[in-house]
């Protein structure tokens, strides 16, 4: 097995396949389409009341939050399909070392979802801040943590997608992989907010999207954890699942 | 070469693979000859390291499967059918195969020419014809050449032309010197491909020998002899301690062979008409060392 050869298999399943493209085309569409529209309301609502302080670099980022269920859904899948079609039993015919296999594949995911998404992200913040600038509103990279928040919208693109792709090598079938990875991303938020006050307040910030979404703030709200904090948090549920199928990948039947 | 000794894979309670031990030799097609449910896809499985076995080991030129550098090199297998992505194409199923083994792209353009798919490669998988489907996964075994083929139940779903086409490469796969290994539930089919057969039922081996051999061993063999006075002959190999049965006008014998039943006529001085030893298909054969075996697993679900 020689690991650079596994790499470029694993990238041409990625490109070969519309989900790719699709899922891709749905997260541009979210994260302009979002920056565009806040950007525009926000720029109105400050030409009204010009007192507002907002976070500008956060408002034209805001589409991430919709373009995270794309590239996800995409993580999950990208491994379950595999396991769905029984594509799973070719791969480890021509590779028997799964855990090699598992480590290609989340690479070359994690790494086009990372280039994708940083672009992404940078455009919604040109976009965003020329709409904003029109109101005297707008943010550039120069001003202090300004070129963190936008660079930090493509990593957090990136650490959901491994998050998906964890929750997809684990589970392995497409529909409860793709549940699982919605309850960590959003119902496991809403339980959380059902605890006690005082628990609750000490769970909130590092709900995988509250910990996470810190990296593209660039004014930090009260209670919540610090930017590389936040993303490492996030991180680390990744890891978890990551690590759990990496363990259980060579034990059960393909 | 394939060994397997003791190979055992357990499902819960279900003992789909019992001790199995066989060798898969080269330079012939050894058919791999079980009822639905017998354990023959699982035994591929284990051979090709998808599944773990739970006692014995099964290697290939004396190594397990997880050992082997380049497995597309050394080891081709067709397992189910459409177990392809249906949204890649062809082309790119094969493609990305390849290039986990090192294979270049040329090799890919030369087994879609070998299975006929040379027209369809960037077709999508899902939309193939169950026969189309076939001929891909078979492309993928071919891809790296190897000197090892195994195919699970390759003519399923095929038309007779399919079936003919199949036959005769696997054939030629084995003249080439390389160890073919096909399982199929199909007796016919496999007298007609298979030099060799492994035949198993609930998990065990039942037989391992050659396809010839197994039709000659089978008590379904029996001697037909007709004569004017035959239920005077019937009555005397009766006593000799045969089993006779009164077929068309004929009685068919088992537990003697044409010498002892033209002696005993003979000796008695009764004419005879007809006697001859008939063979059993390998149908016949399989149905009687297969009858105790069959898995009634749908009785358990």
């Amino acid at each position: 097995m020689n690991f650079a050869d596994v790499l470029r298999s694993e990238w041409t399943k990625l490109r070969s396949v519309r989900s790719t493209y699709w899922t891709g085309l749905i997260a541009v569409l979210a994260t302009i389409g979002i920056c565009v529209i806040v950007c525009v309301k926000w720029a109105d609502d400050i030409r009204k009341s010009p007192g507002d302080t907002l976070d500008p670099t956060l408002a034209s980022l805001n589409g991430i939050f919709l373009a995270q269920v794309a590239v996800g859904a995409l993580g999950v899948m990208v491994i379950s399909s595999e396991y769905g079609t029984g594509m799973i039993r070719a791969t480890f015919g021509a590779v028997p070392q799964r855990r090699a296999v598992l480590a290609a594949k989340g690479l070359v995911f994690v790494g086009a979802t990372l280039v994708i998404g940083e672009i992404l992200s940078f455009a919604a913040f040109g976009i965003g801040q020329a709409i904003l600038s029109g109101a005297h509103a707008g943010a550039s990279l120069g001003q202090p943590q300004v070129l963190r928040a936008v660079a930090g919208g493509g990593l957090y693109l990136a650490a959901v997608g491994l998050l998906g792709f964890g929750i997809g090598a684990l589970v392995r079938h497409t529909a409860g992989a793709l549940s699982t990875f919605f309850g960590v991303l959003f119902a496991l938020t809403a339980l959380a907010d059902l605890l006690p006050a005082s628990w609750r307040n000490d769970v909130m910030p590092y709900m995988p999207v509250n910990a996470g979404t810190q990296i593209f703030a660039v004014q930090r709200v009260h209670d919540s954890l610090a930017p590389w904090t936040g993303l490492g948090v996030l991180c680390l549920y990744a890891v978890a699942a990551i690590t759990a199928a990496t363990v259980l990948i060579t034990r059960r039947d393909a | 070469m394939i060994q397997a000794r003791e190979l055992s894979k357990r499902f819960g309670k279900v003992q789909a693979v019992d001790a199995l031990s066989f060798d898969v030799l080269p330079g012939r097609v050894t058919g791999f000859l079980g009822p639905n449910g017998a354990g023959k896809s699982t035994t591929m499985r284990l051979i090709l390291g998808l599944d773990l076995p739970t006692g014995g080991y099964v290697a290939i030129n004396g190594r397990r499967y997880g050992e082997l550098h380049r497995p597309l090199t050394e080891v081709g297998a067709v397992l189910e059918v459409r177990a392809v992505h249906g949204g890649r194409s062809a082309y790119n199923h094969l493609l990305c195969l390849a290039q986990s083994n090192g294979i270049g792209p040329r090799r890919v353009a030369e087994v879609l020419d070998v299975v006929g798919l040379s027209s369809a490669a960037r077709r999508r998988a899902g939309t193939f014809s169950l026969g189309m489907s076939q001929r891909l996964g078979l492309a993928a075994a071919l891809l790296g050449d190897p000197p090892v083929l195994l195919c699970d139940e390759p003519v399923n779903g095929l038309d007779p032309e399919g079936i003919l086409w199949i036959r005769t490469l696997l054939r030629s796969l084995a003249a080439e010197g390389r160890t073919v290994f096909v399982s199929s539930h199909l007796m016919s089919e496999m007298a007609l491909t298979a030099d060799h057969l492994i035949v198993v039922g609930q998990g065990r081996l039942i037989a391992d020998a050659s396809t010839a051999e197994i039709v000659a061993r089978s008590s379904a063999n029996y001697v037909r002899v007709r004569s004017p006075q035959s239920s005077r002959l019937g009555a005397l190999l009766h006593e000799s301690g045969a089993v006779v049965r009164a077929h068309e006008g004929a009685l068919d014998v088992t537990g003697a062979d044409c010498a002892a039943v033209g002696d005993l006529a003979a000796r008695h001085g009764i004419a005879i008409h007809e006697l001859s030893s008939q063979a059993a298909s390998l149908e016949a054969a399989f149905m009687e060392l297969t009858r105790d075996s069959t898995d009634f697993r749908a009785e358990v679900a």
